[in-house]
Order: structure tokens, then sequence, then C-alpha cells
């Protein structure tokens, strides 16, 4: 069938920006593979230095996987997770390429998921959403929870931006339209996620979601204190002007 | 065109219907002039309302918690055998 055809000629290269992952990329390498078995994709490990040794863990990953599957592509300290899907992307050879955190609070068993909703509605982008029925997130205390969501409402209110959550960085993207986005965006933080979607969204890229779950592997951090929600409203005001 | 502008066009709208019925005294004057504020103060309920709803209704998931901690025992045996190295420090 013709558009089987098609479809076995997709390339998936997932991006997987690293910093001090040691354990993490192990697990996550393998419940990749675990998930995508009949799907031709590599690994993209982009690694900033690691100071814990993450990339000799991926090296004896290679040797499991192959150099051909898992390819480690590092940078010699921090230099942001915008230029990281960058360099990521200068040596990814799949035509779509997906982004997630290294940390398993995105879990792998989403990929397919992630593939079938492309292939079906021929999506540009398909964003994960830990905000819907079907998705969800643990580990959040009530005061995350509020911050969230009333983050969220300010966003819908405010920027229309046609998906339900703005800061995910779980997504799958056709190759050219992240090499499109990624030029014009300038954030940094999660307010670049944020950046990159409403930018699609305002080109009139097709986005599709899809429902994921979210385990917040770092219990108890409440990494949102006041600076971090002037930075938020900083970045919607910036949005807000410039999109 | 940029949404800022789509926005002002809204904001536009909306004043010139309020002058429109300022003008006109389809509505008691004392009212008309308060519109504005009631639309705020709706505005600011309604958002509100809908944190609150949005909060009430989280969906959370804490079966996940479980099924990683299964997935993380599953990939580590599988590294283990093939001599990656899976301790944390």
């Amino acid at each position: 069938m013709d558009g089987l055809n098609k479809n076995q000629a997709n390339k998936y290269s997932i991006i997987v920006p690293t910093y001090n992952e040691r354990l993490n990329i192990g697990l996550i390498v393998y419940l990749i593979f675990k998930h995508l078995k009949d799907v031709d994709f590599e690994v993209i490990v982009v690694d900033d230095g690691s100071p814990d040794g993450t990339q000799d863990i991926v090296i004896q990953l290679q040797k499991v996987y192959g150099e051909d599957r898992i390819l480690l592509r590092p940078r010699p300290k921090k230099l942001g997770l915008g230029t990281a899907y960058i360099h990521g992307m200068k040596h990814a050879s799949g035509n779509f390429v997906v982004i997630m955190d290294a940390d398993l609070s995105h879990h792998p068993k989403y990929l397919p998921r992630f593939i079938s909703k492309q292939m079906e509605t021929r999506a540009d982008i398909v964003t994960g959403t830990r905000y819907v029925k079907g998705g969800g997130v643990h580990g959040w205390n009530l005061m995350r929870k509020l911050t969230s969501r009333g983050a969220n409402v300010l966003a819908q209110t405010f920027l229309w931006p046609g998906v339900s959550d703005l800061t995910g960085s779980f997504r799958l993207y056709r190759k050219s339209v992240l090499e499109d986005i990624i030029s014009c965006c300038v954030s940094k933080g999660y307010v670049f996620q944020m950046e990159m979607i409403v930018r699609a969204s305002r080109k009139g890229y097709h986005i599709e979601e899809v429902p994921i779950t979210f385990v917040d592997r770092v219990f108890g951090s409440s990494k949102l204190g006041g600076s971090e929600i002037v930075e938020y409203l900083k970045g919607l005001a910036y949005l807000l002007v410039t999109t | 065109m940029k949404h800022i502008v789509k926005i002002f066009s809204l904001v536009v709208a909306i004043t010139a219907l309020w002058i429109g019925l300022l003008q006109s005294s389809v509505i008691p004057r004392s009212h008309t002039w308060l519109l504005p504020v009631y639309f705020v103060v709706s505005l600011g309920c309604y958002g509100l309302l809908m944190v609150g709803v949005g909060l009430m209704n989280f969906p959370t998931c804490p079966q996940e918690a479980l099924l990683l901690q299964k997935d993380i025992v599953e990939a580590k045996e599988y590294l283990k055998q093939r001599g990656v190295d899976v301790s944390s420090s």
C-alpha cells in the first residue's frame, strides 16, 4: 500500500539533552528501544560535559545497541537547551525529531502514540500534554498545581496558544519545522518551550496533542519561587508582544 | 498579524461599543459608565473560576510512579547483564 511504504520511510531522531544523568540515560535508552521495536530511529545524546561520567555510560550503551543507533554528540559545558536541540539536529538523519527529557519524567512508552498521531493527522508537531484527561502529573503538591494552573489560565487568556500544555517539552517535530521555528526563538528555560509552540501556532503549523503522564522525579522541590513567577510573567508579556 | 494587534483590535471594538452605548441611551448613563469595571471584574472572576475548576480536576497519575519503578527495575536488570554500569554514583 502506498501509504504504508511512505510511513516506513520515516526515521525519528530522538534528541536527549543530558547533564548528570548517569543512571537515567541507560534507563531511558532501554525504554526507548523497548517501546519502539519496529521503528527506524536513532537516539542523539547531547551531553553538556557532565562531571558524573554520563558520557562513559553512553559509550557502554553504544556497545550494547550500536553506534549507529546511539549517537553521542557532547558539548564542553552547559550551553542551554535551545542550542542543545540545534546541536542535536545537526547530527540528525531522521525526517522527524523528538525532544524529551532524560530524567524519566517523560516516559518513552508514549513515543508510539506520538508517531501514530502524526501519521493519522499528518501533523507538523505532536506535543505531549499533561493537563487533559488521560494525561496527568504525579509528584506535585497543591502549591505547585496552583501555580501551574494559574500560569496556564493566564497564558490561555492572553496568548490563545492553541495547545493545552505550553511548557511541556515532550514533543515530536517534523525536522524542517523544528529548524524553522528554532531559528526565531530567543528565550531560555521553560519560556523557550512556550515560545516554540506559540511561534509554531502563529505560523500556522498543524499541531496535535497527545495526553502524557509526567512523574516528577525531583520530589518536594518547589522550583517556583517569586523570581520564577516574575520570569514567567515577563516571558508571557514578551510572547504577547512579539508573536 | 501579530497577536498583540488582534488583542488591540478587540479592545478597540469593545471600546467603540461602549462609547456607542454612552452616546445612545439604551442603558441608563450611570450603568454604562461602570460597564468597563463590570467587564474587568467578571473577567477576573472567570479567571479565578477557571483556576479553581482546573485545580479540582487536575489530572493525577499516582499509579504511574509505581509503573515507573517497575520499568526501572527491569531496565537495570537488562543493562547490568549486558555490562552497562547501573550504579548512580
